[in-house]
């Protein structure tokens, strides 16, 4: 058996070995992905159409905006699913860890916690500044809401998970990410409201004051960024939260 | 693209996966994952694929080395295969 895998672990490791040759060459210019006319126009309009600069940005709020709401909800769905698996109420289920579990070095404990209480600011700063830059640099509301959650990772590892608990309960988290999806859904049915097509932005000039159609698109992208960010950063916690915790909710790692 | 850099990072990806495979204890485990997931990230960058290496930093080497962290805490830490 093991050596049935093994052979066909190899078959298919060089069959794709095989499959590499036919690829383009490396920055090629005549590649698909540079000679397309969908993604030469992506390229050379993102600065006409939205004023972003950042082209993986307008393609990924703008241009191809169903694909963002959607991941958004899928987000959303994985902190719902971890939570209807691991969550369970009330009862103590009387668990005890094997020796080798126990963490040792519980003397270091303050230099831990008071490092990462120094550290959770400015992470939190710059969470807001990926999100908010993320039209002109790398950046956005996934991978700003990523760090906003990972903020909240450290002082639950650093000190314990009941401290980040009482500064974001469990409702509340869970309305939260409901709400960065009715924020992106939202804004797209603004939109609608206002006789553009769903998620097309140029319809919020009309409620945006002072703001041309091109503006406009360059905010709307903020908005549901806004919204991503919201989503992800509040169900990286729900995971976090369910998975240290089998569920409990009590104390953590 | 340097093709240095590329032949380091790739050999040291390979290492990085073996390891994560065959380490018995399985919190070393995870953080080997971890390690891999950064050097994934260092790939992207170095092919100019910034948004990608941001969020692989972000979710591969940060959250998810997390997350396996926190199950390993509450399974079992040595792998019985």
């Amino acid at each position: 058996m093991r050596f049935l895998g093994l052979f066909a672990v190899l078959v298919t490791g060089a069959l794709l070995l095989y499959g590499v040759k036919d690829f383009p060459h490396y920055g090629a210019a005549d590649s698909p992905a540079n000679e397309g006319v969908v993604p030469r126009y992506y390229m050379e309009n993102t600065m006409k159409d939205a004023r972003v600069p950042n082209a993986v940005t307008t393609t990924l709020a703008d241009y191809r905006g169903y694909d963002t709401m959607f991941e958004t909800s899928v987000v959303f769905t994985a902190g719902v699913a971890i939570f209807a698996i691991l969550r369970v109420f009330g009862g103590d289920r009387n668990r005890h860890h094997p020796d080798s579990l126990r963490i040792r070095g519980d003397q270091f404990r303050i230099i831990v916690g008071t490092t990462s209480r120094l550290l959770i600011a400015p992470i939190q700063l710059f969470a807001l500044y990926v999100l908010a830059h993320g039209h002109h640099s790398p950046g956005g509301g996934f991978q700003g809401g990523v760090i906003i959650g990972a903020s909240f990772l450290l002082l639950s590892v650093a000190r314990n998970l009941g401290e980040s608990l009482t500064r974001l309960p469990e409702h509340r988290f869970f309305t939260l990410g409901a709400t960065g999806v009715l924020i992106y859904a939202g804004i797209g049915l603004l939109c609608l409201l206002l006789g553009h097509h769903f998620l097309d932005y140029r319809a919020l000039q009309h409620v945006l004051p002072g703001v041309g159609p091109e503006m406009a698109r360059s905010h709307g992208i903020l908005g549901v960024e806004i919204g991503v960010a919201i989503t992800v950063s509040s169900i990286m916690f729900a995971i976090y939260a369910n998975l240290s915790t089998r569920g409990e909710l009590k104390k953590g790692l | 693209m340097i093709w240095q850099f590329d032949t380091l990072i790739l050999l040291l990806l390979l290492v990085a996966a073996v390891v994560s495979l065959r380490l018995r204890d399985l919190l070393a485990a995870s953080v080997v994952f971890g390690i891999y997931s950064f050097l994934m990230c260092l790939l992207w960058a170095e092919m100019a694929a910034v948004d990608v290496a941001f969020t692989e930093a972000a979710v591969g080497a940060g959250v998810s080395a997390l997350f396996m962290i926190a199950t390993v805490y509450q399974t079992t830490r040595k792998s019985s295969d």
